[in-house]
């Protein structure tokens, strides 16, 4: 039996150590790539878009490199998780840069928190930077999980989604925001999985064995 | 529920050991980085520091593949100070696992490197650590390790950091470190009030009670220890539900 493949795309957006080294742990017979080539990202049984930095950056990589094609691709295909900025990338539309359109795989724009967020007369700072509670809707991945399991965040723009059904974990910050969205075979989310310990490695040891169905 | 208050760990490393000094000098060894970075991540530790205090050149590649070492064991984030003067130095400690890195000197003698470097790899992961020691009325930036004044301002420097594109201050008061007396509240509030970006209170902690004044009077986002967890005096866990208790939002 061959073993399975998980590509992690590199569209040259920083560094994909981390969400290689906390794949590859939760799963060592699986094949962890790091790649953008789209041929081997379209024979995968498992594709991770990972992203950092800002939005324009990482939309204005996607397209140069074609990427973009190759996640429609596999969005139609096979089991796919978006993390963080992935995630932003996989909506409609942020605000963030000026304004930049996203590649629409979920209904809903990226907002920013603002320069005075506020709880109960508290500031909040941002980035929203640290372990905070995911309230989660139904499904697979979640599995084993207990319900609002902290995960680590940091971000400053966050998902306002248009469709309620999309939204698979709540997050909260000044705001409420998704914190996970899902649809079909794809899974994204704003919190690092490969960050945040062992809730955060049991996501993604459920994301390989996913197979795709919710 | 709302974002919790972050404990940190900080392991001081030369030559490949975690040691400890006080008031920045006098070391006294407390084992091997990789090993005390695994305890505490299983102790439940919501992020790592680990600041290479000798940084001379011979030692960066040490420095590289402890972090590289780290990184695999340890899925929580990781931030790697100690001799970050270029881009470069930056890259090489991303690329070697670490999710921020802290800058120091280089930023009091180049501000436009913080600028650069947060253009270059994300706010994020880039945190400026000011060395603060009270002068007077008000509390001055130190470099080489608490001995060189530079007469800057503390707090109106974090403040130009922040707007440098600073994601995190990591302030260490130098007056408190390794003398467990707790932190410089003082500075540290003057700072958490100034800026909008997350700081992190170090120096100074010789008990839990430290850790909450830290973050309810200091105003801090997170709390950096070292001495207190190396030689088993607490555990991270201890530490944690001891803020709980204090009704501090924590990640149990």
């Amino acid at each position: 039996m061959t073993s399975k493949i998980c590509a992690v795309i590199d569209y040259g957006m920083g560094n994909l150590h981390s969400a290689h080294g906390a794949l590859q742990s939760v799963a060592p017979d699986t094949q962890v790539l790091v790649t953008g080539d789209p041929e081997v990202i379209l024979k995968a049984d498992h594709v991770v878009l990972p992203g950092v930095g800002a939005i324009r950056d990482c939309m204005a990589e996607i397209h140069a490199q074609g990427i973009d094609a190759v996640v429609r691709e596999v969005a139609a295909t096979k089991p796919l998780l978006g993390i963080c900025v992935g995630l932003q990338a996989m909506m409609e539309r942020s605000e963030e840069n000026g304004g930049v359109d996203c590649l629409g795989l979920f209904r809903g724009q990226v907002k920013y928190f603002g320069d005075d967020l506020r709880e109960n007369g508290e500031r909040l700072k941002v980035p929203h930077m640290g372990w905070n509670t995911v309230s989660q809707g139904k499904h697979p991945l979640w599995t084993g999980i207990a319900d609002d399991t902290r995960f680590y965040f940091v971000h400053s723009y966050h998902v306002k989604a248009e469709d309620e059904e999309q939204v698979k974990g709540h997050g909260h910050y000044g705001v409420d925001f998704a914190a996970a969205m899902g649809q079909d075979n794809v899974f994204a989310v704003q919190f690092h999985p490969e960050k945040s310990h062992n809730a955060g490695l049991a996501l993604l040891k459920n994301f390989l064995n996913w197979d795709g169905q919710s | 529920m709302a974002l919790a208050k972050r404990i940190i760990p900080c392991l001081d490393v030369d030559k490949g050991r975690v040691v400890k000094g006080v008031n920045f000098v006098g070391i006294r060894d407390a084992g091997d980085p990789v090993e005390i970075a695994k305890r505490y991540n299983d102790q439940g530790a919501d992020e790592i520091t680990f600041l290479d205090i000798t940084a001379s050149h011979e030692e960066r590649e040490t420095t590289v593949h402890m972090v590289e070492a780290i990184a695999e064991q340890v899925f929580i984030p990781l931030t790697v100070g100690g001799g970050i003067r270029e881009i470069a130095d930056i890259r090489n400690m991303l690329n070697a696992g670490a999710d921020k890195v802290s800058i120091n000197s280089a930023a009091v003698y180049n501000p436009d490197f913080v600028r650069a470097a947060a253009d270059k790899f994300g706010s994020q992961c880039i945190v400026v650590a000011i060395d603060a020691k009270q002068v007077d009325d008000h509390w001055e930036i130190f470099t080489h390790g608490g001995r060189k004044p530079t007469g800057i301002n503390a707090v109106e420097w974090a403040v130009k950091m922040a707007d440098f594109g600073a994601g995190e201050i990591l302030l260490t008061s130098m007056d408190r470190d390794g003398v467990k007396t707790g932190f410089d509240l003082g500075v540290t509030k003057a700072i958490s009030d100034a800026v909008n970006i997350p700081v992190i209170a170090s120096g100074g902690v010789g008990n839990l009670d430290h850790l909450v004044d830290g973050v309810k009077l200091g105003g801090a986002d997170a709390v950096l220890a070292a001495s207190i967890f190396h030689f088993g005096e607490y555990t991270v866990q201890q530490a944690k539900e001891h803020m709980a208790e204090a009704g501090i939002e924590m990640r149990l």
